[in-house]
């Protein structure tokens, strides 16, 4: 064993000890901003009414604030939270640009569309809502994907087309909203950024469910997506069938995001920080679909708690992630085009 | 060789200028009869001569007609406005994509309009035209500088990212602003969505100036701005001062989007639309494509305010929807057609 | 030594949409040898490396592996065989060189499991090899040109195939980094016994460094053989269209071009 190999192999080691820690560090703190979210409201409920509410205790009055309100409102931030974390580093590792991300090339703009349409035109029951917002989401990956192919394939090209889909999904949403005449505003923000009021348990189901079977088969991938990092060509010649791989990524991704979507509406910019915040905490040496999911989580939990308390009024959560995520959109296009990358 | 000047500057006409103004006149006829006719109520010929022509008959189809002239006044101008703006800004970033919406300048004119409104108690147009100008401004040279970064300058790419970007972050405010405030969001709302349904003659009248000031500077700019699309270096050997004509055409630019999304609210992809068509048309000279992109806008956005009517009868669709609609696809099929390394 | 596989190219046919770039080359890479393919720019010599190593589909023909063909062959089995480095491959952001070098032991790995020993030794043997063990924790980001360029064929070299292609390998470098990097190709070559196959642009380093050269033009191969049997004055004309001298290069005993332009005759 030479000097370079028990070099390398302490040093990974060490970043993989500190990829595990700072994994679950993130883990704890979505399960506290969880706990949290349970905890607070027009009534504070300490710890033991919330744990004995949820394993099916009688506690006087808490039953309806936690159970019914507060419980379906953190299962939906958190389940979509993750799902768009995830999603959005799917596509941004895929894409190899983290610009190349959900909310800007239009994807959830697609699943929001088809769910408003179910909704407003159709009436329809939460299953075809949530089949649409997939079909919706999925629909619109292959439309970009056919007109950025074009003659020659370019990310550039990718998300113009991305942001003209986008503007011209929006244009429908709003035709839709005065369809239905539903012009109040939380409706429309709802399906415009997000947001998180009014949740409904059994509007949380196929969300859930999609998250625990696709998350394992996404994590089971992670290994390939990383390859896919390095380019067509380097993954090619590395053994990766690329296309079956980006096939499964983008279907898999699609899904729980549209049904995230279905579920709180596409919440602003939550896609698009997750990936970038989870490389700068850990690297890019292993995969970050975990990570970038908790960081989802953390992210649409904390700024639900902002937006609920901190100030006089309550503002939706897309509304707080917007403010959040918008000046660091900002901040990553001044270094990308300081660095010329685009 | 020094002595060899371009003194005289000929005037050559594009090839089918002529033509294609002679079209856009008639279409513009044909726009301006459609935009008295069509509405949720249709109207009877006699009804459209009295409202017309006997200002002292008070029918009520006479009263719909000239609400209905009015209004398509309003929305040509608006149209033209937007057609020179985004002409004008087309050729200040040297990019064939620019236009008030993608680059976010409209919704820096909502977020100051918003702030008057909840702040300052601002309710009348004449107050709204100076905000919105100048968070029009303001937002314009944000993003420009923004997407111009790096050694690439303003690539398409760049700079409607930057302006998505902006959009995004001035929209959350927006919104942060008019929650709490059910007063303003009511006020607010209906300015929002992109109307021409609010022209006015008082409207009117408070827009001419910016719109004969806007369209002055262009035409005064025109020339600076061809110098200014073979380049920066050409145009400074050209003996064009390209920051002070930039800053003069982007001036020009924003008096003209910003006092029609004051009045009308933010109505997108006119001028990217009109710009392109006429371009594509009569070629890149920018002194006819001004006139030329007027034309074309008012008669864009006064078509769609006509669709709108149709389309949303009994009520109205909001014309800022139906734009939206037909100009996003001129988007993707500008990206198409550009060369990656235009990108 | 590596083993010894052969590997050839059957009627290959290929291109891009309806235009054909490679018209029915038949040639057979010589095992444990480095051939270099040398032509103009776009007579096709890129594309054959491309569907000779599974990155292009071929429209007729076949490229085959010890009999069989490349293109049925399971994707990891045959990245155990034939590693390529691409032209421009592309830097994963904030990613350690080590791990980088890493991944090219994929073809190797169950998806699930962690690094082998097998994976270290053989990572650590590409550093080294490659004179980069010191960077080894270092963010690829912070290095030079040159630096990165060794980082890649470290990656390629961590995947222990017994064929390696490189596709113009010392593009954009430095004239001593070009030398550094064919030394160490050459040296892996006679160490290991690589096949090496790859593109170069330079005609003279292409005669010093390869072992055999294919010259391809207009997408056929025109010529194959030793550099000092088949360069010479009527081959560079015919597929590079320009007049030159050829002389014994006296530091190297091969083939040296000297162009003849308008002006220096």
């Amino acid at each position: 064993m030479n000097n370079t190999m028990l070099h390398i192999q302490q040093s990974r080691q060490k970043r993989k000890r500190r990829y595990i820690a700072i994994t679950s560090l993130l883990a704890c703190i979505a399960l506290l901003l969880c706990g949290t979210m349970l905890m607070l409201g027009n009534t504070i409920y300490p710890v033991r009414d919330v744990v004995r509410v949820l394993l099916g205790h009688d506690v006087d009055g808490a039953n309806f604030a936690i159970g019914t309100i507060r419980l379906p409102r953190m299962l939906a931030g958190a389940f979509a939270g993750f799902a768009f974390g995830v999603g959005g580093y799917v596509f941004q590792t895929m894409l190899r640009n983290p610009l190349a991300n959900p909310n800007v090339i239009g994807i959830t703009a697609g699943s929001s569309a088809a769910a408003v349409f179910c909704i407003v035109v159709l009436q329809a029951s939460n299953t075809v809502i949530s089949i649409a917002s997939v079909v919706g989401g999925l629909a619109t990956v292959l439309i970009i994907y056919v007109l950025a192919k074009g003659a020659s394939f370019s990310i550039g090209r990718l998300i113009l087309i991305g942001i003209g889909i986008q503007a011209m999904l929006n244009a429908f949403i709003s035709y839709l909203m005065l369809l239905a005449n539903t012009h109040d505003i939380p409706t429309a923000l709802r399906w415009l950024s997000g947001s998180l009021n009014g949740m409904k348990l059994e509007s949380t189901y196929p969300l859930i469910i999609a998250v625990i079977i696709m998350t394992p088969l996404l994590l089971y991938f992670s290994k390939r997506l990383s390859m896919l990092e390095l380019g067509e060509q380097a993954a090619t010649s590395l053994g990766v069938d690329t296309n079956r791989t980006r096939i499964v990524l983008i279907v898999g991704a699609v899904i729980i995001l549209a049904l995230a979507t279905a579920t709180t509406g596409p919440i602003a910019f939550v896609a698009f920080l997750a990936g970038p915040i989870a490389q700068r905490l850990v690297g890019s040496d292993f995969s970050n679909v975990l990570p970038a999911g908790l960081i989802g989580i953390i992210l649409v939990l904390a700024a639900d708690l902002i937006g609920q308390f901190a100030f006089s009024v309550r503002y939706p959560v897309g509304v707080i992630t917007g403010i959040i995520g918008a000046p660091y959109l900002i901040y990553l296009l001044i270094r990308i085009n300081r660095k010329g990358d685009l | 060789m020094g002595d060899v000047q371009v003194t005289k500057r000929q005037i050559i006409l594009p090839k089918h200028f002529w033509k294609v103004a002679i079209l856009l006149s008639l279409l513009l006829l044909v726009t301006i009869a459609a935009s008295f006719i069509f509405g949720s109520r249709t109207i009877s010929m006699a009804g459209l001569m009295d409202g017309l022509f006997h200002p002292d008959v008070t029918s009520h189809e006479a009263s719909v007609i000239r609400q209905r002239i009015v209004r398509t006044i309003f929305s040509l101008l608006c149209g033209a406005a937007l057609g020179v703006a985004g002409a004008l800004m087309q050729a200040v970033t040297r990019n064939p994509i620019a236009d008030p919406s993608i680059l976010g300048v409209n919704t820096g004119a909502s977020l100051f309009v918003v702030c008057g409104i909840a702040f300052f108690n601002i309710s009348t147009a004449n107050e709204y035209i100076w905000l919105a100008i100048a968070g029009a401004f303001i937002t314009a040279i944000f993003v420009f500088t923004i997407g111009s970064l790096g050694a690439s300058g303003a690539t398409p790419l760049k700079l409607v990212l930057a302006g998505a970007a902006t959009s995004a972050i001035l929209s959350s405010l927006v919104t942060a602003i008019m929650i709490p405030r059910t007063n303003v969001m009511d006020e607010f709302r209906f300015w929002q969505v992109g109307s021409v349904g609010s022209g006015s003659w008082d409207n009117i009248l408070l827009f001419l100036p910016f719109l004969i000031v806007g369209i002055v500077i262009a035409l005064l700019t025109a020339p600076a701005l061809n110098a200014l699309a073979l380049g920066d270096e050409v145009a400074t050997g050209l003996g064009v001062n390209t920051v002070t004509i930039r800053l003069f055409a982007a001036v020009g630019a924003v008096l003209l989007c910003g006092a029609a999304t004051a009045l009308a609210g933010p109505i997108g992809f006119i001028g990217l639309l009109a710009t392109h068509v006429v371009r594509l048309v009569i070629g890149p000279d920018i002194r006819f494509i001004l006139p030329l992109s007027a034309l074309t806008g008012a008669i864009i956005l006064t078509i769609a305010d006509v669709c709108g009517r149709l389309l949303g009868s009994p009520g109205e669709l909001e014309v800022g929807i139906l734009t939206a609609f037909i100009g996003a696809p001129i988007l993707i099929l500008i990206t198409m057609k550009a060369k990656m390394r235009a990108l | 030594m590596k083993d010894t596989h052969t590997l050839e190219a059957v009627g290959l046919t290929a291109g891009y949409d309806n235009k054909t770039i490679l018209q029915n080359v038949n040639l057979s890479i010589p095992a444990n040898k480095i051939s270099i393919i040398i032509g103009a720019n776009g007579c096709g010599k890129s594309t054959l490396l491309k569907t000779m190593s599974r990155l292009m589909k071929p429209t007729s023909g076949q490229a085959l592996l010890d009999g069989k063909s490349i293109h049925t062959m399971p994707p990891k089995k045959l990245a155990r065989v034939l590693g390529l480095l691409p032209q421009s491959p592309i830097v994963p952001e904030g990613i350690t060189v080590a791990d980088l070098v890493g991944r090219g032991r994929f073809p190797h790995q169950t998806l699930l499991k962690g690094w082998s020993k097998q994976d270290y030794e053989a990572v650590a043997e590409a550093l080294d090899m490659m004179n980069i063990a010191e960077f080894a924790d270092r963010s690829i980001d912070e290095l030079s040109g040159g630096q990165r360029q060794r980082v890649w064929i470290a990656m390629a070299l961590a995947q222990q195939t017994d064929i390696l292609f490189l596709d113009e390998p010392t593009t954009y470098l430095d004239i001593t980094y070009q030398i550094e990097i064919l030394d160490l190709l050459m040296e892996l070559n006679e160490k290991h016994g690589t096949t090496i196959v790859m593109v170069l642009h330079d005609i003279n380093l292409s005669a010093r460094y390869a072992h055999h050269l294919f010259a391809v033009k207009n997408g056929q191969l025109v010529a194959e053989g030793a550099p000092s049997d088949i360069v010479n004055e009527q081959l560079i004309e015919d597929i590079f269209s320009l007049k030159c001298r050829v002389m014994n290069d006296p530091v190297s005993n091969t083939p040296l071009i000297l162009p003849i332009g308008k002006f220096h005759q």
